[in-house]
Formats: C-alpha cells, structure tokens, sequence
C-alpha cells in the first residue's frame, strides 16, 4: 500500500473520480470503476466505443493526473515492428563499420557487438513503453487497435501479458514496472478474443444530458447557460433518430465552441443550418437534419425546454 | 461441455482463498450462468473478477456491477445477456443489497415494473433454470409449404430451412472450383514488406545482418518489397423464397469461402439481417450450415432489401468494411418495398466499400433487360454486374465470379437497351 501512494495511484472509486475531474474529464462510476482496477490489477484497458466519445481523452488526462509521461502509439494498416518496436540507424552502422575498416582492427565479435548495440538502436513507442527508466511507468496509449491489422494483434499479446519485447540481436528487454496501457478502438473491426481476455473491457458511451451540460460548461467557458442547455438538449435528441452517424461529445463541444464564437444566444433554424457541418460529416445526415426534419427537433427542443423551466 | 463433466465441477467447488468466501463462491456461480447463457468466459475470467471485487470492497451496487461487468463483458453485443443476467442473479439472491445493507444504510432498490420480454432475459433465464425448463418442447413451428419461388413479398414469414447434407465428392469439387476464385480487384499492396530477389528497395536490416557474417568487410545489398494480400470480403447473400433453391449452393460457396480465405464476412438476408460469419467459421460444412439455420429465422420468406441494407450500413458498414473491402451482393433485386429508400441504401453502400459485385442468379435467359423496378434502382450504384444462367453448382458460381471481363460486367450495358446485344433464343426474361 505504501508504495502505492508513493507512486500516486488513487486508493478508491472515489479518488479516481476526483482525480479525473480535477482535470476536467467527468467519468461516470462504470468507467471510474473500471480504471480504477485496470491501475490496480496492472491490467491492460481496453476502452471501444463510437468516435468521439472521449476515449483517446482518458489517457490524456490520466497521463496528466498522474504526472507520467505519455507515449502514443497511433495504429495504422501495415503497421509493422520497424515503426512500432524498434529500428537500426543503419546510416551511423554503416559509418561504424567504416570508422573501423580505417583504423585497420578488424576483430569480428568486437564490430558485430558494436553495430548491435544500443546507441544505434531508435525505440519506437513500445519498447519506449516497455524500457523507461524514469522511475514511474509511462501510460501507454494504443490508439484504434482496429486500424491495424490481425499480425500487429498477435504481436501485442506477448508485449501486454510479459510487458517484453525480444531483439534478435540484442536480448529481450523487460520492463522494470508495466506500463499503464490504455487501447482505444472505434470497432471498424472485431479485435480477437484472445487480446481482449488480457484485458478490462468497457464500453465507452456517449454520455447523459446532465454530464453533457457539465462537460460543455468546463470546455466552452463563454457558451451561456441558455444556449447551452438547448444545444444539449438537441444533440441529445439528435442522438435518438436514425441518423448514419451520431454527433459525439467532441462535436458537441465543436458545435458550442462555433455557436459562442459566432455570439448567438439561443439556437434557431438559420443558424443551426449554418453550423451544422460542425455536428455532423455525412452529407445524407446534413440533408436530412436541414429539412423539415431538423426543424421539427428544434421546436421540440425548445418545447422540452420551456415545459422543464 | 458434456452433462458429465459439468456435473463434477458442480460436485467439487473451486477452492479459492478470499477473505469472504460465500462472495468468490457466488460468482463463480453466476459466471457459471453467464457462460451457459452464452458469454465466452474462461477461467482466469473469475480468478480476475475475485479479485476485482477484492479491490473494490463493497462500495455499491454500481461499482459492483462495473467490476463484473469489465471482467466478464468483452464485447458489447454481450452486454444485454450481461445485465439481464446480473439483474436476475443478484437480485434473486438479494446478495448486493444484504452486503450494502451490512456496510451502509442505503434504500433496497424498488422492483422495477416489467413490461417485456427484455433482451436475452430468455437465455439468461434457462441459463439460470437449467434442468428444469430446459426441456420444455419446442414451440409450435407452423408446417406451411408455400412454393414462393417466383413470388416476391415484403411479408415477414418466419420459417426453418433444411438443406441436403454436402456429399464428399461435392466438397472436392468445391475446393477445387475455388481455388480458380479470382475476384476482380481482389490483391492490395500493405506496407508491410517481404524478402524479394527483385532489386528495386533495399532491406537495410538484412543488408546489415548479412554483413555481420563478414564481419562487415562485405556488404551485399538484400532487397523486399511490398507484401500482397487479399482484401476482406463481404458477402451479402439473399435468402428469400424467390432465392430459396439456390441458398443450399451459396451457404456451401461461402462456408469454402470462409475456410480459405482468412477475413470474410457473410450476412443473410430476407425480410432481416443476420451476421452468420461466425457460423460459417465451424471447419465442418455440415455443422456450420445446420448453425447458419438454426441462426437464421428469416428463410425463404419475403425480401425487403433497402430495409436490409440499411441496417446493415447503419449498424456493420463501419465495422467490418474498414481496409478496403470488397462487397459481393447477391441477389435478384426483386424488392416489394420503396424503390427510393433502395437507392439511397445502395448508394450509401456503394460509397462505402472498394468495390460493389452484384450477384444475380435469376437470368434463367440470355436476353436480361433490366425492367424491375428493384433492379433499375440498384444498378447504377454497383461497379460489377455477374450474372448467372442455370446456377447448379459452385463451379458455375466461380466462373460467373472470375470468368467474365470487367467490361462485360459493367451495370450501365443491362441499363440502356440499345446497348444490350445478346438476345437469347429462348426469348427475353422480363421482370
């Protein structure tokens, strides 16, 4: 336990929940709950949900809450060992070999444990992860797993159960204390079953009205009350119809972000027709919401509204 | 799992050191349940879930409730069964609310009003009852034969298909049809890369390594190139009853399919969607076909496409048509439902994957004119149009898939008359 405190972790649900909000990130108890073991059991977390629910933001804040260093891996199709693990400078190996070509002693091992070793070795984000020496365990964020494809996958399992990494020609390097990994995906494709076993799985979703409200207050400080409280109740309503993709948290933040800047006090047809392709990015949606459709939202908005007040 | 073993395991309780053993036992319990209910869960699952609420202590039924269901829940369509089940479990045994009520004077939550069935409640239920409803019969499967091969209707008519079991000779000649499979536009270059003879990009890792042999006195250039794969396919097979004598040939083509290629996705539809790309993963044809039916409610009923399509963009687009997949649509195109609601729906598709192939087995006659209204609609959205005369076995399917030129594919030829040039002796096949 002392150690524990040493290093800052929270001791609660509680705590973590203060801790996150001092940085102004609301987490319900779910997710409270969840971090709060995956700090506590070491175990990797595994956050999915629609784009623009927060996630990537979770490591971000814990990152400063807890006052770790935070290395991103962002994942992409044909991510491969070179990029994401480690790299030989071949250029200075190159100019190595030279170096000792000229000074005339050529002894075999002597070059070869020269070339190999860690001064020519570029640490790409996991094994940056897995080998800081600064004392506390960075947190490691695995961006859109799903964007990556199954070889990366497999990969992964040996780095999030053993937290090591193998170089043929330099030994497998263990991390002194695991990283704090957080992976984060958008479900454009189902991650195996095997990955998702060794970690605490939760479903980020987008969040109530009352949270809604809270989050814009703390991100949009200028966007008034009424105005604010109307734009989340249309999101909110938004987020109830048929729509190809929903608004998330960030294009809320967005849309009040451009409503304040524009100085508008309280939502009307114009302006949000104007504003729209801050909310939503499908061309079918914007059609639809700029209609009839989008019109009708808002009188009922508003209805909800005055009925509430 | 046999009836055997579980019954040993029931007879022989895990010994698992917690401070509170009746809790460790109850979950094991209720872990128990959820995996009968369906949910994959494996043993170092309630180890880490002992612990979990070890950690927590009893804070609430909340904090409770996300522990198990971190641990327990790995994916989210899992997630109703979850609640349900823990809904039913630890209310039942009243355990969460005796446990607050010893560490905190909190109100026992009210019995909530039930209106419906809620989802899963079912299996979760005999999950949780095994052994004494579990044998109640079936219900009542209506017996109606209706031959609806040529009609089409929007009309939602559940009903169980049986098909012929696949001979071995069948199979041999299905594996052997396939590996002639060439989709168009079926290789992407990755960036990953591979060793290569060819001397266009040197490899400086095994550039290097080799040197080392020589002590680095020789260094003898290594080359790679980019690795070639195959992209996902997505198959979107109809099942309704104008389609129902073909099904039997298409589950068979995709079971193959799936075995051979490694990232396929396969969803039936009549009157609904149903992802059976799972199914289709059981390495026996037979079991993975009698699974697909026993998933299936839909077979040889009526056909609403555009509804279809739209779940499936609204709700799997964006799951499994991500690193460019190709979409293999097959269909006759007859739809019952708003031609304009189609358009939109296969537009939306269309912009959403690499390619677009559709499928279309119902041209019993060369001389196809593209007169449905279904079809009309649909075709200006699809890059490739394959159609099949006489479809009777999956060779005839890989030919129709991999024989003709693209250009003799191209949709817009079935859309202008005067383009269309082959007219059949058997006359014009008219819809």
């Amino acid at each position: 336990m002392a150690t524990q405190a040493a290093t800052g972790l929270p001791q609660s649900i509680e705590e973590t929940m203060a801790l996150l909000e001092a940085h102004d990130y609301l987490a319900g108890t779910a997710l409270a709950t969840v971090l709060f073991l995956a700090l506590r059991m070491k175990r990797p977390l595994f956050l999915e949900g629609e784009a623009g629910v927060g996630k990537t933001e979770i490591a971000k804040v814990l990152a400063k809450a807890l006052d770790r260093p935070l290395i991103r891996l962002q994942c992409y199709e044909g991510l491969d060992v070179a990029s994401a693990v480690y790299e030989w400078n071949y250029p200075a190996q190159m100019l190595e070999i030279r170096l000792s070509e000229a000074s005339g002693k050529v002894d075999r091992k002597r070059v070869e444990s020269d070339i190999f070793s860690e001064r020519f070795l570029i640490r790409r984000p996991v094994l940056q992860a897995i080998s800081s020496n600064s004392g506390r365990a960075p947190i490691f964020l695995i961006d859109e797993l799903d964007r990556t494809d199954e070889a990366f996958e497999a990969f992964l399992l040996e780095v999030l159960s053993d937290f090591q990494v193998t170089i043929p020609e330099l030994g497998t390097i263990r991390a002194d204390e695991p990283p704090v990994v957080i992976i984060t995906t958008n479900r454009t494709r189902e991650i195996h079953d095997a990955l998702k076993r060794r970690c605490l799985y939760h479903w980020v979703d987008y969040p109530k009205a009352a949270q809604e409200l809270e989050i814009i207050r703390r991100k949009v400080p200028g966007c008034n009350a009424t105005l604010s409280r109307e734009v989340i109740a249309y999101v909110q309503r938004l987020r109830t119809i048929d729509l190809f993709k929903n608004p998330g948290v960030a294009e809320t933040i967005d849309w009040a972000t451009a409503l304040t800047e524009l100085d508008r006090l309280a939502l009307d047809p114009e302006t949000i027709a104007d504003t729209l392709g801050t909310l939503l990015k499908y061309q079918d949606d914007i059609a639809r919401i700029e209609g009839a459709e989008g019109r009708k939202l808002l009188s009922e908005v508003k209805a909800e509204l005055l009925a509430a007040s | 799992m046999t009836e055997a073993r579980e019954q040993h395991r029931d007879d022989v309780p895990p010994q698992i050191a917690t401070g509170d053993g009746r809790l460790a036992d109850n979950i094991v319990f209720f872990a128990r349940a959820l995996r009968r209910a369906g949910i994959k869960i494996g043993p170092g699952a309630i180890a880490d879930a002992i612990d979990a609420v070890a950690l927590i202590g009893i804070g609430g039924r909340d904090a409770f409730y996300a522990a198990l269901q971190c641990v327990f829940v790995k994916r989210h369509e899992d997630q109703p069964v979850f609640d349900e089940a823990f809904r039913l479990f630890w209310r039942s045994r009243g355990l969460v609310e005796k446990m607050i009520a010893m560490m905190s004077p909190l109100a026992p939550e009210r019995e909530s009003e039930r209106q419906q069935r809620r989802a899963g409640e079912t299996r979760v239920s005999d999950a949780l009852l095994s052994g004494h409803e579990a044998d109640r019969p079936p219900r009542d499967e209506p017996e109606i034969e209706v031959d609806a091969r040529f009609t089409v209707s929007g009309r939602e008519l559940l009903r169980r298909a049986d098909f012929a079991q696949m001979s071995a000779a069948e199979l041999a000649e299905a594996k052997r049809a396939l590996s002639a499979l060439t989709l168009p536009m079926d290789r992407v270059v990755t960036r990953r890369f591979r060793p290569s003879k060819r001397q266009i990009r040197i490899d400086p890792r095994a550039t290097m390594r080799d040197a080392m042999r020589f002590g680095g006195e020789l260094i003898l250039p290594r080359f790679r190139e980019r690795r070639v794969v195959h992209p996902p396919l997505v198959v979107l097979a109809d099942i309704s009853g104008s389609m129902s004598q073909y099904t039997r040939i298409f589950l068979h083509f995709l079971h193959a399919l799936t075995e051979e290629r490694r990232r396929v996705h396969t969803f039936l539809f009549g009157t609904r969607l149903t992802n059976v790309s799972r199914q289709l993963r059981n390495r026996d044809p037979d079991a993975a076909i009698d699974d697909c039916v026993a998933t299936v409610k839909d077979w040889s009923g009526g056909t609403r496409i555009g509804e279809t399509l739209h779940e499936f963009n609204r709700r799997w687009s964006r799951r499994v048509l991500g690193q460019g997949a190709i979409v293999l649509l097959i269909t006759d195109g007859l739809e019952r439902d708003d031609v304009a609601d189609l358009e939109i729906e296969i537009d939306r598709l269309h912009r959403s994957c690499r390619r677009l192939i559709w499928l279309n087995p119902l041209l019993r006659f060369d001389g196809f004119e593209a007169r449905a209204r279904g079809v009309r609609a649909m075709l200006p959205h699809v890059d490739e149009f394959r159609a099949v005369h006489n479809l009777e076995s999956i060779g005839e399917l890989v030919k129709a898939l991999s024989g003709q030129r693209s250009r003799q594919a191209d949709p817009r030829r079935f859309l202008d008359p005067g383009r269309a040039t082959v007219t059949g002796a058997h006359g014009r096949w008219q819809a």
